[in-house]
Parts: C-alpha cells; structure tokens; sequence
C-alpha cells in the first residue's frame, strides 16, 4: 500500500533544500553567539566599575601577535577546505596542521598573558569586577578555542590514518564554520577587552 | 459539493461595524461601573480604594484600562459564544464539507488597525501616569525617609529630624491646600525587597547597591497595611508593613518623642545590666547607651510600638518574652538566634525592654 | 470519507524478553520513540510538580497555616515552577514536536537522530538531577537541600552568603544539562525543517504546526544561551569568588533580572507557539474548514517571535527603571498584544459558517479560546506599568500566567494528546471520559484561577507561606483551593482514559478524523520508516487534494 502522493503535470524536478551540517552548524553558533552577547554585555556593563583593585589601563597589554595568528588560522583553514574539495588531501592536511599550530600558539600565548596577570599583576577572578569579567569573557572565548581545536585535531589525526577524502568537504567547512566564528568572537572581545574596555 | 469558495467579506464587515457602533459604549459603561470605588471595608490593602496620589493615579488609569479590555472582552468572547453555538454540526449533516474560506485580506486589516489603535490610545494613558509618579520631585517640605530593607524587617532613618525607628513607619497626612507629601529612598541591607502598601502607592523593589525612591501623600489618617512583596528569604511572609499617618501635631509628637535618647529606669537596671552584658548589644541600638549594633532594629523606643518581629506579633510582654527566649516560635527563620537566657535574666531583660518608651 | 485502514497480515513472532525491548527504548534514535518518551517523561514530572502545587494550596487553604514550616513551603514553589516549566511543558512540547514534525513534512526522521536522542537525555537527566536535592541534607521531610530561592532565582537571594550548602546549586546545574538538551532540539527542529521537506513543500505550504514550531526553535536557540550565560556567572560567583552579581563589590543584582528575563520572557513564547500549533492543526479539522488567514498566521507568529524578544523588562516594572525604559517596555508589550489578537481572530473565522464537531479535542479547544482570551487581557492589564507597580508580585501576575499556562497551553496539550492518540497508539481513546475530564478540569481551573486574581487585587503579594487574617483574603484561598481538587480529578481520568484505551480502545485505523495533513496518511501507529515512498505535495493540506480531487486546494492558495 503506497503513501498517497500527488505528482504535478508540469514536474519541476528541482527540489533543492540547504544541507543539513551548515545549517545546524549555524543554528549552534546563533546559540552560542548570544551567550557570547551576554558575556560582553556584562564585561561593558561593568567597565569602571571595580572598587578597588587593577583597572585594565594598568595591567592589560594588548595581544596583537596573538590577534594576528588566530586570524591568520581562519585563512588557513579557508585554503585547506579549498584544497579539500579539489582532493589535494596532503595539501590540506598541511594547511589544517598550520591551523592547528596557530591556534595552539594563540592559547599559549594566552596562557603566558594569564601568568603574568595573576603572577606579576595581582589580578585573578576574585580581584574585582574587571578580574571576574575579563577572565570570564576572555576564558569562555578559549574554552571555545580549546574545544575547536580538539575537534581540528581529531580531524588531523583521521587524515593521517587514510579517512578524509574528497567527499568529506562539507563535513571539513562546517568545522570551519565554527572556527570562524571562534575568530569573529575574537575580533569582538579584542575590541570590547584591549580597546574599548582600556 | 462546495459552491462559492470565496464568502463575501462585506457581510463581516458590517456586523463588525454595527458592533462597534451600538454594543462598545454600552459594555464600557457596565464595566467601568463594576470598577468603582469599591469599599475599604473588603479589605485593608485593596489596590482599589486610595488614599493617596499615586495610587489615586493608578486607580484611575486602571479603570480606563479596565473598560478597554472589558469591552474587548465582551464583544470577542460574545463573538466566541456565537460561533460555538450557530456553527455547530447539525445532526442531519448530509457529510458536505461547509464553503472554505481560505482568508480575507480587508478583514484581517480591519482587526489589525483596531487593535493597534487601542495600543496606542492606552500607551499614552500609561506613559502620561509614569511620568507623572516618577518624574516628581520632592517640594522643599517633604518628609524624607530612608528606608533600608533588611532580611525580615524594615528599617527607618529620618535624616534631617534625626529619628531612628524600626518596622513601624509614621508620615504626616496631607492635603491638596497644604501638601505634605513624605519622600522614601529605599536602600538594602541584603537582597532584593519590597515595599508595597497597596493604598498609599505601587510598589517599589529595594535592591542592595540600586537605591529606589517613591513618595506617598495620604490624605486621610490611620493605618495602613502592606508586606514585603519581593522574595527574600525564608520569613517574607511576615517581612508586614504598617504605616502610621497621623495628624501634623500627632506626627510632630511622634518625631519629639522618638529622636530622644533612651528612657532610663532604675528599675529596670539589672535587666539593662544583662542586655548590655549580652551578645544584644551586636545587633540592636537603644539611643545612649553602650548598644549600638546595627543589624536588627532600633529598639529604643520599642514599647511606642504596636507591634513585634515586624507585625508578626502584637507588642504585649509574653509575647516579647517569647521572641526573646526563641524567635522561631513566631517567625521560624528570622535572623535572631535564640539568646538561651536563663528564666530570671528572661524575665529581667523582657522588663527592661518594657521601659522602653 | 476517511482513507482505508491498513489491515496487517498477521504474523507469528516470538515475544521478546523485556530486557531487549527497554534496551530498545533506551537506545533508540527514531523520533516517535523519542517524542513519546519525551512525554512520559513529562507527565511523571507533571504528578511531582502537581504534588508540589498541593502542597502550597493545603499550606494556604487558610490564615496561619500550619501544614508544612517556610522553609519547605519555599522549596515547593521553587521546585513546582522550576518543575512545570523546564520538566513538563518544555519536555512534552518537544515531545510532540519531535514526533510530528517528520510526519508531516514527509520525512523518514529528524534531521540529527543521535542529536535527538543525546537532548532526550540530557533533559532527562537535567530533571533526574534537581530531584535528588530532595534527597540530599536533611532529608525528604525538611525536603533535603531542594532550591528554594524561587524558580528565577534573584540575586542576590542565591549568593554562597545568603544560600548556604547547595541547594541552589541543583538548580543551576539541572538547568544547565538540561538547557543543553533544549538548544539541541532546537537545532535538530531547524535543521529537519530547512533541510528535510518533502518535494513540493514550499515553506509556503507547510502546515502551521511546523512554521509555528521552527519559530519556537528559533527562540529557543537565541534565548536558553543567556540563561545559560547567566547560570555560568552565578557558579563563578559562587565557586571562584566572582562579584558579577555581588552588590557589595559593585555588582549588579538588577543585571542578573535582565538576563534572567531575556531568557525567561521568550520562553514563555516557546511555550505558547506550540501551543497555538496545536489549536491550527485541530480547530480547522473539527470546524471542516480551512485555517483562515493561512499567511497571516504566519507573519503574526513570526512577530510574535521577534517582538517577544524585546519586552522582557515588564517582569522588571517594580526594580526602580528610569522612566524612558518604562515606557519603551510599556509599547513593546503592547505592541506584542496585536498579532497575538490576530491569531484569535483567525481561530474563530476559521471556526465562523464551519460545522464544529465537539468531540473532546474540539472542546480543549473551544476552551483554549475563551480561556486565552482573557489571560491575554489581563497581560494588557500589567503591559501598564502604573497598574503593574500594584498588580506586580502579587496573586494577580500568578493567576495570569496560572491562566496562561493551563487555560491556554494544557488545554491544547489536552487536546494535541486526544486529537493524535489514534496515530500514536493505533486506539481510538474513549469520548465519554474524554469529556468527563474535560468537565472536571474545566471547573477545576475556573474555581482554582479566575478567584485567584482577587487576592491579588487585595493586596496578596506571592511566595508568601502564610498570610495574615483580616486582609480579606481568606474566602478567596479557600475557593482556590478547592479547585486544586477537581483539577487532580480530571487528570486522573485522563491518565486513566489512556491506560485504558492504550489495551482496550477501538482499533484507529490511519485517519479517524478524516484530516488533512501527512500524518494522516501513515499507517497507525507508523512504521519506523514512517512512509513507504516519500509523498509529494502541492498544497497546504494534501489530503484533502486527494479526497477531493475535482476541487483541490492548489487551485485556490
């Protein structure tokens, strides 16, 4: 017994809807979009407000290298994708490598700035209001860092070991989806944080 | 099978219109009429018997409001009731589906405008009240007041008449040919409160590190009920309101009496002996002497009260002696520990605080 | 003129132990199985929080109660709101959701299956989680360390100082795994619409459940994440010592409302849209007309949706707002007032030269109706700040959204299980308890919540464990909790009627109500694959195309 179906005298065989990856993809990133929001929110809200303890003129050095090589990990993995979907799998394993390393040099680098705040400078997220808003904002962004390139490793290992060919770019580019937006982020909290905020 | 496919609007259109026209004025006027005044006498903090401005105000802009969505209510759910009723299937159905009408673009304009007409009409009720209570600023002889909300009773500072009191607030009464109104800046302790007197005033949150203001200015005497109406913990049942509005001369006494020390008694010194020697002095303040503590209320004039424990107990001595001995046997999880005092100290402190005029 | 049941050929097969068929269910990725434990799993909590919901009506029944002491009474009203909000409504709304949405748009199953099933669970567990707080501390009579600072939460009522061990934080915790669950439904249902309808169904002709549930998602997506947010920076304050909501450091307690609010308003949004799904697919069935309005109801949802992210300070009137944000939250809420309007309006000319068929879907909805109605009314009553600043806080605002939530989205619910009961379990549920329920639960409600805006206008402020004689309140809470009873009665029935008609209904067949959307072209219950060949469409409602086909809908919209 067959579904009822109804087929048009003039059947017009185009019947193409968006991919499912990118769209999810999208959907998770307005979502964690808006908890960014909130983050940023709070972080201006309270600008000048701390009582007592270093304000970010004092103590806040702004991370230019590190801007420089997160960015430059969104164009990397924009070229690896590329070569991907023209099957160059060694070419794109190695522009996804460069990604990885870029990246990791940004949470380093962070890490090495988180040392010396708290360290040299006294400031931890009990400090102040600045301390618990900094170290949140800028925390949660390297937690999504940390994340993204956990999942970008993974990637690279499936490539060592023979898995990714041509026909997983659109798995490849939702990834880099979230990167990008793991950078656009970026490029908010550095002007929110190290300009605005200074 | 199905005729016409497409129901002529206009026949919608004029019923619409006849409804606007006749049954709109009738229905307004039944229920602002429900919406008068009604009697003190249902109870003590009804939103709809005012004594003073603000809640004047707002008692006023409700009933428009009220006449507004009661007419509305009217003509949609007697809409409503017809539809049930005249469309329902008939037993003798021949299994014909009824006309499908798939829309109408004039009809849906026509309760699209009404509707965003009305909004308008009560926005600007609404904006024109907010500006008039919120916008206003004290005249050069507002009684000010400050009142700090602790977890679970209610401070009062009057700070120009250099008065200290607790849970029980007294403001002059006024009137239009001299206006007296009393100005509160409402300040926290701890968390969020609220202070809700429904027939002097809407209510305002008191929120630790954001200080409110409101004002109030009740024309006729007497006393005034309210409670705390924002959660704040485990006693913000009893967190009551009482508000005294006295005649000048009475509020004038009130105010002589309250900004002076402590009455001593000589009689009552052990009993002071044992207040002082006890932890109380940590947490209340009696004017003149060696108790200063600030983190529950004032009692120097506590026996001037009508009431304890913020309204959740009449002022009579057993019932003092009892807050003394546990407060959790009246408010279960008040601030106050038990003081574990002795049956003679007990007896001794309780009279000492009965001197307290 | 219903379409022909399909008859089985029976077949002998071996009953499986009962341990494979659980493990079934709990490994199952299949959207009707995970829709239908998704309302299970809603109406078990729905007992729990209906319990918690007794407890404070006995406790209030009169002045000086002595039923249950504060600190348990506070527990309840936390534990009932957090409950039916994150426990019940959202999880069974997904639920039906999640079951019917494939259906209807032709598709095998969602769009992220494994996704579908990692969001049952983590609600699941969400709700697992906040419920051994009961267990914790002093046990089950004090109601152990269960949260009692209000489902919002204030700060900063839930600091370390001000709530000791931690009670609050189970509820911040269950939130967050179960917010997680929410936005990957959220996803799942974006995706499965966008991505996954069949040939010939333009976003133009899907039926309404589906555009009002991709609105839902779509405000869920964007509103869970700052409640989210805010729940992370309430455990940095405390657990790492931070001042976001600390009011000694500067911190803000008002920020916290902001947040929470920008969250909690939407969700009542997310909780309603579905709602309003439910009364489009059922009123036009009953009444045998099309929706009216088809487009509009589209486009007034959408407003909805978009609007209903701007009016989130009118739970915010009372904070002591300057008088512009007043007034800007005064005109958004009221703005919001108008579609919603629409919407009734387009109910009730779909309804108007219909031939309504009063079998028990119909009644919820009829209900539904009036019910909506007046709570909405009374939301333009508090859309006026002034009138809010008294009616704020109080039993008023507690009977409106009491209003809304039973009177408008049970009521439907009632009805969405009644209506789609036949395709679930292949049973037709039994119309004389059907309407038996209807019956009690509609005196029960009216007794429960039109008396209980008048406390609310005396004065009664809410989560108060007691109240004072002498306010006038008394009658008034006693009314109230009378209905509590009626109510508890009703549903009762209704847990009875499906138990019942589950093993004993009449056999369903594919379209006892002789619908018009695909789900009714499936067999009942549907196979797993739910279409044998995927449908093609070329109007909103494809079965009725087929069943009159001299005089299909694609010649008119």
């Amino acid at each position: 017994m067959s579904a009822p179906s109804v087929t048009m005298p003039e059947a017009d065989t185009r019947w193409n809807l968006p991919a499912r990856g990118p769209a999810g993809m999208y959907c998770l990133i307005a979502a964690e979009a808006a908890i960014f929001t909130i983050f940023v929110v709070a972080y201006i809200f309270y600008i000048g407000k701390s009582v007592s303890g270093p304000q970010p003129h004092d103590v806040l050095r702004v991370p230019v290298f590190l801007t420089i090589c997160l960015l430059s990990s969104s164009l990397t993995i924009h070229f690896a994708v590329k070569l991907l979907s023209k099957g160059r799998v060694i070419s794109f394993a190695l522009w996804w490598l460069l990604t990885v390393a870029l990246g990791a040099v940004f949470l380093a680098g962070t890490v090495r700035e988180w040392r010396h705040l708290i360290h040299d400078e006294g400031l931890t997220i009990q400090t102040n209001l600045f301390g618990t808003t900094y170290y949140s904002l800028v925390g949660l962004h390297a937690f999504h860092v940390t994340v993204g390139l956990l999942a970008l490793v993974t990637v690279l290992i499936f490539t060592l070991l023979g898995n990714v060919r041509r026909e997983h770019t659109q798995r490849a580019e939702v990834l880099s989806m979230y990167w990008h937006f793991v950078d656009v982020v970026w490029v908010v909290v550095f002007i929110v944080v190290y300009v605005v905020g200074r | 099978m199905n005729g016409q496919r497409r129901v002529t609007n206009a026949r919608v259109v004029r019923s619409l219109d006849i409804l606007a026209r006749q049954v709109l004025p009738f229905c307004g006027s039944v229920v602002g009429g429900f919406a008068a005044p009604a009697v003190p006498s249902l109870s003590p903090t009804n939103i709809f018997a005012p004594v003073s401005t603000p809640a004047q105000s707002i008692f006023d802009l409700s009933r428009f409001v009220l006449m507004v969505t009661g007419s509305i209510f009217v003509v949609v759910f007697g809409l409503l009731a017809y539809a049930v009723v005249k469309f329902r299937k008939k037993r003798a159905s021949d299994g014909r589906e009824p006309a499908q009408v798939y829309g109408s673009m004039q009809v849906e304009l026509a309760w699209t405008v009404i509707p965003i007409l009305i909004v308008v009409a009560l926005f600007l009720a609404a904006a024109r009240v907010i500006a008039s209570i919120q916008n206003a600023s004290p005249p050069r002889n507002a009684v000010e007041v400050t009142v700090i909300g602790h977890q679970f009773w209610w401070e009062y500072r009057y700070p120009s008449l250099n008065v200290v009191t607790a849970n029980e607030l007294h403001i002059p009464v006024s009137d239009t040919e001299h206006p007296a109104p009393t100005f509160l800046t409402l300040l926290s302790a701890d968390t969020d409160h609220s202070f809700w007197v429904p027939r002097l005033a809407g209510k305002t949150d008191l929120i630790p590190n954001h200080p409110n203001s409101m004002w109030v200015d009740p024309h006729e005497t007497g006393l005034y009920l309210g409670q705390c109406a924002q959660y704040c913990g485990t006693q913000h049942a009893k967190m009551l309101l009482r508000v005294y509005v006295d005649s000048r001369e009475d509020f004038d006494r009130w105010i002589q009496e309250q900004s002076g020390p402590a009455r001593v008694s000589a009689a009552a010194s052990e009993g002071q002996t044992i207040f002082e020697r006890t932890a109380c002095i940590n947490c209340h303040t009696v004017a003149g002497t060696v108790a200063n503590g600030r983190f529950g209320p004032d009692l120097t004039h506590l026996m001037s009260r009508d009431t304890i424990a913020s309204g959740a107990a009449p002022n009579t001595p057993e019932n003092l002696r009892r807050w003394i001995q546990d407060p959790g046997t009246i408010k279960p999880g008040s601030k106050m520990p038990a003081m574990g005092l002795s049956g003679p100290d007990l007896m001794a402190v309780t009279s000492y605080l009965e001197t307290l005029h | 003129m219903s379409t022909q049941s399909i008859a089985w050929a029976k077949t002998e097969v071996s009953r499986r132990p009962l341990v494979e068929k659980l493990h079934e269910w709990v490994t199952t990725v299949d959207h009707k199985r995970l829709g239908i434990l998704y309302i299970l799993y809603a109406l078990l909590f729905l007992a729990f929080g209906g319990v918690e919901a007794t407890i404070i009506r006995i406790q209030l029944i009169r002045p000086h109660n002595g039923f249950v002491s504060p600190q348990v009474f506070n527990r309840m009203f936390t534990m009932h709101g957090t409950t039916m909000i994150f426990f019940v409504a959202m999880p069974i709304l997904f639920g039906f959701a999640n079951y019917l949405i494939p259906l209807m748009i032709g598709a095998r199953d969602m769009a992220f299956p494994r996704l579908n099933a990692f969001s049952f669970w983590m609600t699941a567990f969400g709700g697992l989680l906040l419920y051994f707080s009961f267990v914790g501390g002093d046990g089950l009579y004090g109601a152990g360390n269960a949260p009692d600072v209000g489902w919002f939460a204030y700060a900063p009522l839930t600091a370390q100082t001000f709530s000791r061990g931690h009670s609050t934080d189970f509820w911040i915790l269950s939130l967050l795994v179960s917010g997680f669950g929410s936005v990957g439904t959220a996803i799942n249902i974006i995706a499965t619409i966008l991505c996954m309808r069949c040939k010939g169904m333009t976003l133009g002709k899907m039926p309404l459940l589906v555009w009002l549930n991709l609105t839902m998602a779509g405000l869920v997506v964007l509103a869970v994440s700052p409640l989210t947010a805010a729940q992370l920076m309430l455990l940095v304050d405390r657990y790492l010592g931070g001042h976001f909501f600390d009011t000694q450091a500067g911190g803000s307690a008002v920020i916290w409302m902001h947040f929470f609010w920008v969250f909690g308003h939407p969700e009542v949004y997310v909780l309603v849209i579905p709602a309003f799904a439910f009364a489009s697919e059922i009123i036009p069935v009953f009444s045998r007309k099309a929706i009216f309005g088809y487009p509009v109801m589209v486009a007034a949802t959408i407003c909805i949706g978009f609007i209903g992210m701007s009016v989130w300070a009118h739970h915010m009137f009372t904070v002591g707002m300057s008088s512009a944000a007043n007034t800007f939250f005064v005109l958004s809420t009221m703005a919001i007032a108008v579609p919603t309007g629409i919407k009734i309006f387009n109910w009730l000319a779909t309804m108007w030269g219909g031939q309504i068929d009063f079998k028990t879907p119909m009644l919820f909805c009829a209900a539904f109706l009036f019910q909506f109605l007046v709570a909405g009314l009374t939301g333009v009553m508090m859309s006026v700040a002034p009138f809010d600043w008294q009616l704020g806080n109080s039993y008023f605002v507690v009977a409106h959204f009491h209003y809304v939530i039973l009177g408008g989205i049970f009521f439907t619910l009632f009805a969405a299980f009644y209506y789609w009961f036949p395709k679930m379990s292949g049973r037709m549920y039994n119309e004389t308890l059907g309407k038996l329920h209807f019956w009690l639960f509609l005196i029960g409600f009216h007794l429960t919540f039109d008396f209980m805006h008048i406390p609310g206008i005396l004065g009664m402020p809410r989560r108060i464990y007691t109240y004072e004689p002498g306010r006038g309140w008394d009658i008034w809470n006693l009314i109230v909790t009378v209905g509590v009873f009626f109510q508890a009665a009703g549903v009762l029935v209704f847990i009875g009627n499906l138990l019942w008609s589950y093993w004993r209904g009449k056999v369903a067949g594919s379209d006892p109500w002789d619908a018009w959307t695909l789900d009714w072209s499936t067999p009942s219950p549907p196979p797993t694959y739910n279409f044998v060949t995927i449908p093609e469409v070329r109007s909103r409602r494809p079965l009725w195309d087929l069943k009159h086909p001299e005089d299909p809908d694609w010649q008119y919209e």
